[in-house]
């Protein structure tokens, strides 16, 4: 939304000093362990070590013997309510196929049991204690046994609810043509073909999943938790234990990093069963270990991209196949999948012959779920290696192929309203893009056109510069809804209540900015309070690169209302019409006399002389449209042809996220996302034993970049005005991890014309490729 | 059994248990800066500095900082006397969750206090092993550049 402030903006745009800065440099205890609770018990899990068996007995008599056990929960002594882990918005897309605890285990790491003792001694003795008897079930491990014949079935249950094909282990599929794909095909001058694969990899936020559960002095269940979606934590425990909502408050402190992974009910419903058994206070903390093995991961995922071009290479028909392995639970499997087409197709709207399907099926593995690109990432590696490939096939500059092709302001795609969140979506004209005005920096930053054509080499290494594009969306249209509260202090100052949920990318700062624009005073006097279910109106949560875009837009309304009444008081005061006042600098000043009056001064009447109100508003926005944010990334690479060595030498990512509110802090959600995304290329991958237990399950092992991994960085903010967004402001928290995999895949073909298509890409396998292509 | 030792140069004279963790212990006594990412001395985020050197102190035993100085992000600055390298970190826009930001600023503290005026290719490699998903460490980097200015300026 535009809005007319009548004078200068001076917050908004500006690198103000976030609003936890100084809390978080000091070391402040600010983070859900920081919190000491008197007595309260440690809660462990005991988890399967069988990728798929059924337990024909539970046996936790020595177990409760342990000196300090007071509590062992396991699916003998829980009620069966079958829920979804994802923290998605009412009624969740997807399928009900878990409960707290089952009589069959689906993967190395589902949870068999709980525990809640004195001491984690205790607890963990008690754990060592437990026994079980398993009958062993066949497992499978990968989408082609799943979907050979024969396969067993994992979700056998009966009681599961919204599985899209559960005895073929199909957890969501998807089928979505327009127009006629094969004559589309057929029409077309030059076609390609490119298949890539994103293996299991994992978000590895600093701190591991934890949360701590206390009742109030009132009864109510506090729960205290390292989460991204305070309110759906609220609703899905309330649901799965059978306790009212009025009497669950969810609380979340600061966040210890997130990326996806905790948008998932993990840990919140147990601990919460623990502590209502017990009458008692609840910790639990996962170790780095448990994070591995039992939360959540990137979908795995083949994607098969078909291209079918004109001579002038104008796209004409675009086929996306996309194929992922959900793990053994299904939360996020249906939506991340449409959102492997529905974030990337648009982004080439010249297409008129469309087909995007695919399914998500069941495996004996961990459990996929929500992470930053949500999709998008698996999508845009297929979609950008077979442009590369498009533009060699044509004889044309990658650049050029999508300068030529790629969608623009006042433009549609047809797949906007084809495809949403598990299921059709809304249709949306794309009202700011400057997406070639990215390309075109990028280029210039990368130095494009001279590398292009002269390839470096010294010795054993050859030097190469690839390039990749993206998009991604601000919230999901039609579903999101964030409020917001401004209330006026009588000093003047503003306290601003509001559901999103800050996970360290800085959304508490950019709000208040917003506020604090519309009110005319500086960020210091705007106190924020969020994600609190009880004192903080609703949000969605963060995640869907919503919060700045729809969190915002509320953020901003709200502010408006409080403006409004602020005038009114103000022009009693002064004896003059509204329309003649202005908001300035913590003062109301009239335009015309230049008469004016202190914050501070309307505060105190309006609290306690005159109107005897509280000035103060709220105001909810939900999404009706989901802007793109676009973004361009180049990279020079180096590659030894003799250990198969990739070296990202460095790497430019341009970004229109609209009008950046902070740009310090979209900058740095670009950089952190483009390395999270560099991680995916060198190293990270989780492995697995051929019984199906991750084998990777320390930093040590699986390996995240460090600070001598990353390469020159360059993230460059491309303004464009989003008309719809606050301040002109769209996303930018995701867009940025979808660039790497394909950029630097081009880039390695560039240099040494070999293409890797399966992440990531260690020296054995550019080893192999070179030997292969040598052969 | 009971040990002493300087915490944020205060006396401390506490008990500890068999084979527990200098995590553990300073988590214990209120020092919640110190936190805890994997466990196994691979993530960096619960360095704190004995004698003015960067340890991982969830893989030190509590009993070996009998008799010496143990300095964690509470010792470094307050709220509202933060440390100029604290402020660096704010300033040049490197917390962004600010899970790893504690063993950050200390181990580049201790890094500051032998080299004042390190590289970025120095400050990239002594930082090796702290990790940090959120920010692609490029502000991490220009932090410590922009503290280690204000150090050779003479702010602190």
């Amino acid at each position: 939304m535009v809005i007319k402030l009548g004078r200068p903006i001076e917050v908004v745009g500006k690198n103000v000093l976030k609003v936890d800065g100084i809390p978080l440099a000091t070391g402040q205890p600010k983070f859900t362990m920081d919190m000491d609770i008197p007595g309260a018990l440690i809660g462990k899990l005991l988890y399967s070590p069988h990728a798929h068996a059924e337990i024909v007995s539970i046996d936790t008599s020595e177990a409760e013997k342990v000196p300090g056990v007071v509590c062992i929960l396991h699916y003998g002594n829980v009620p069966r309510v079958p829920y979804t882990t994802a923290g998605q918005g009412w009624p969740e897309p997807s399928p009900y196929d878990t409960v707290l605890f089952d009589k069959k285990v689906r993967y190395v790491g589902d949870r068999v049991a709980a525990v809640a003792a004195e001491t984690e001694e205790a607890a963990l003795e008690a754990l060592r204690k437990i026994k079980v008897e398993y009958k062993i079930l066949p497992a499978v491990f990968s989408i082609d046994e799943v979907l050979a014949p024969g396969a067993p079935i994992i979700h056998d249950e009966p009681d599961a609810q919204g599985i899209y094909d559960a005895k073929r282990n199909i957890a969501a599929a998807v089928d979505v043509p327009v127009g006629d794909l094969e004559q589309g095909f057929a029409e077309s001058d030059v076609l390609v073909e490119a298949t890539c694969e994103v293996p299991y990899v994992q978000h590895a936020a600093l701190e591991p999943h934890c949360v701590a559960v206390y009742f109030d002095e009132d009864g109510r269940l506090v729960i205290r938790s390292s989460t991204q979606v305070p309110f759906h934590v609220r609703r899905i425990v309330s649901r799965v234990l059978g306790i009212p909502i009025h009497r669950i408050r969810v609380i979340k402190p600061r966040i210890g990093g997130g990326f996806g992974s905790k948008q998932e009910v993990i840990l919140e419903p147990i601990a919460a069963a623990l502590a209502l058994r017990t009458g008692r206070p609840v910790v639990m903390n996962l170790s780095r270990e448990e994070v591995f093995v039992s939360t959540r991961t990137r979908h795995p995922y083949r994607v098969r991209v078909k291209l079918g071009a004109k001579k002038d290479g104008t796209l004409h028909a675009l086929e996306m196949e996309a194929l992922a392995s959900a793990g053994a639970y299904g939360p996020h499997s249906g939506t991340v999948l449409y959102n492997v087409g529905s974030k990337s197709l648009p982004l080439y709207n010249k297409a008129r012959h469309l087909r995007f399907h695919g399914k998500a099926v069941y495996t004996n593995l961990p459990v996929a779920g929500a992470y930053r690109g949500y999709g998008a990432t698996q999508g845009f590696f297929a979609l950008e290696v077979a442009m590369d490939e498009l533009a060699e096939k044509l004889g044309m500059d990658p650049v050029e192929l999508r300068l030529e092709n790629h969608i623009r302001a006042g433009e549609t795609s047809p797949i906007f309203e084809k495809l949403g969140e598990g299921r059709e979506g809304k249709p949306q004209i794309v009202r700011s893009c400057a997406l070639a005005e990215c390309i075109k920096i990028g280029a210039e930053r990368i130095g494009w056109y001279e590398k292009r054509k002269a390839p470096r080499r010294e010795g054993s290494w050859f030097y190469g510069v690839g390039m990749s594009c993206a998009m991604q969306g601000s919230g999901i249209t039609g579903v999101d809804m964030a409020a917001a509260t401004i209330m006026m202090n009588e000093d003047g100052s503003f306290r601003l209540l509001v559901g999103a949920t800050d996970l360290g990318t800085g959304s508490d700062t950019v709000l208040a900015q917003i506020a604090a624009e519309v009110l005319a005073v500086p960020v210091e006097k705007i106190v924020v309070y969020s994600s609190d279910t009880d004192f903080t109106p609703f949000d969605k949560g963060a995640y869907a690169s919503s919060t700045t875009y729809v969190s915002g837009n509320a953020v901003l309304q709200a502010a408006e209302k409080v403006k409004e009444q602020i005038l009114l008081v103000a022009s009693k005061i002064l004896g003059e019409p509204v329309e003649n006042l202005s908001l300035e600098r913590e003062k109301v000043v009239s335009l015309r006399t230049g008469k004016e009056v202190p914050y501070w001064e309307i505060g105190h009447r309006a609290f306690y002389v005159t109107e005897q109100q509280h000035l103060m508003a709220s105001a909810s926005f939900t999404c009706p449209e989901s802007p793109p944010p676009f973004a361009a990334f180049f990279c020079e690479v180096g590659v030894d042809t003799e250990t198969g060595v990739v070296k990202v030498e460095k790497f430019v990512a341009v970004a229109d996220c609209g009008q950046p509110i902070h740009p310090k802090l979209a900058e740095g959600q670009l950089e952190g996302a483009v390395v999270q995304g560099i991680g995916h290329v060198l190293f990270e991958e989780m492995l697995f034993s051929e019984r199906g237990s991750c084998v990777n399950r320390t930093f040590f092992d699986y390996r995240v970049p460090t600070s001598p991994d990353v390469p020159e960085i360059e993230a460059i903010l491309v303004p464009s005005v989003e008309p719809t967004g606050p301040f002109g402001a769209k996303s930018i928290a995701e867009v940025g991890i979808n660039g790497p995999l394909p950029a630097i895949s081009n880039a390695i073909y560039h240099a040494v014309g070999v293409r890797l298509t399966r992440a990531p890409f260690t020296p054995e396998r550019v080893l192999q490729a070179l030997k292969a292509r040598a052969k | 059994m009971k040990i002493y030792f300087e915490l944020n140069g205060k006396p401390q004279y506490v008990g500890v248990g068999p084979g527990e963790s200098l995590l553990s212990l300073l988590r214990r006594v209120g020092m919640k800066s110190v936190k805890e990412g994997c466990g196994t001395g691979e993530c960096g985020a619960c360095t704190v500095l004995v004698e003015g050197r960067p340890v991982r102190s969830c893989i030190f035993f509590a009993p070996k900082v009998q008799g010496k100085r143990v300095t964690t992000l509470e010792g470094l600055g307050t709220l509202d006397n933060p440390h100029p390298l604290q402020l660096a970190f704010v300033e040049a826009g490197p917390v962004q969750c600010g899970f790893c930001t504690p063993g950050m600023i200390l181990t580049s503290y201790a890094l500051l206090e032998r080299n004042p005026n390190p590289t970025a290719d120095e400050v990239r490699e002594y930082l090796v092993g702290n990790l940090c998903r959120c920010t692609g460490y490029k502000k991490i980097i220009d932090a410590v550049l922009l503290a280690a200015e204000w150090k050779r300026e003479g702010r602190w």
